[in-house]
């Protein structure tokens, strides 16, 4: 029974931030509880093929992301696009204005960013495609190693890479749109 | 002499492209470690990049930070009672 304590004692940490994962995940709080529930069990069940002295919130998001992958994406009711326009670096900050207000010793664009809404990000997170939207919540939000990463969804880390680079764009992207439709920056057009 | 000088400012902003360029991969910390200290440098040299780098990190930051979520206190004791359950319907499983 031994290990039954320490899993809790261990685990239970991880799960606000395998609760937001799975939020981001599956779009909405009954499903996003339904996974983290069901990670839990099969964690516990499977507590024993842990190795201790091991990474074990990457294991419980192996757990999370799997369980997500062959239970719930199946219910989805459109396929996923599974490409992104290229858009150029630094898509978001040129957009404010970031480059020239540089060159003038002047930048206000991170004040724009604290008037992004909880619900704009999150909106903005959720409306990637799945497998960036896994990368970038891995990376960006758990602050994940490409490594880990490539580990917890099964993918070489060349790949990784590639879903980190576009799937940050197009957040990006994502950003500036809602940023034009709540007026907080000017359409500064293209 | 013109074109030697059309050279190398053309070498100068292949710098900053190429700064901006990884500059993921040095917020990520996944630089080796002589290649992190030439963006470094870079970013030590040239503040326009150095304000993109700082907008960048903020931005991972706000990311980050906005899409917390605190856990509803009926998942919690829901996932409890679960384990709970499961550790009374197979004692076995827990030294498995």
């Amino acid at each position: 029974m031994a290990d039954q304590a320490e899993f809790a004692e261990l685990a239970m940490e991880h799960m606000p931030s395998l609760y937001s994962a799975a939020l981001r995940m599956t779009r909405n709080p009954a499903d996003a509880e339904d996974l983290v529930q069901e990670t839990y069990l099969k964690a516990y069940r499977a507590f024993g093929s842990f190795q201790a002295g091991t990474n074990l919130k990457a294991w419980l998001y192996r757990i999370l992301t799997n369980t997500f992958i062959n239970a719930y994406r199946s219910r989805k009711r459109r396929p996923e696009q599974t490409e992104l326009d290229d858009v150029e670096d630094l898509y978001l900050y040129r957009r404010l204005g970031g480059l020239e207000a540089a060159a003038a010793g002047r930048s206000a664009e991170e004040e724009v960013l604290d008037h992004f809404t909880e619900t704009d990000v999150k909106e903005a997170v959720e409306s990637l495609p799945e497998q960036f939207r896994m990368a970038v919540l891995l990376a960006d939000v758990e602050g994940f190693s490409y490594k880990e990463i490539a580990e917890i969804l099964d993918i070489p880390i060349g790949t990784v890479m590639s879903r980190l680079h576009r799937g940050r764009k197009a957040l990006q992207k994502a950003l500036f749109e809602f940023g034009v439709e709540r007026g907080l920056v000017g359409d500064r057009g293209d | 002499m013109t074109e030697h000088a059309d050279a190398s400012a053309e070498g100068e902003y292949v710098d900053c492209r190429e700064a901006i360029h990884i500059i993921y991969h040095y917020l990520d910390g996944e630089l080796t470690e002589d290649r992190r200290v030439e963006i470094q440098a870079h970013l030590d040299d040239c503040l326009p990049c150095l304000e993109a780098y700082d907008f960048e990190a903020e931005l991972r930051m706000v990311i980050a930070r906005k899409c917390r979520e605190e856990v509803p206190d009926s998942l919690r004791m829901r996932i409890a009672q679960a384990l709970d359950h499961e550790a009374e319907g197979h004692p076995g499983i827990p030294s498995f």
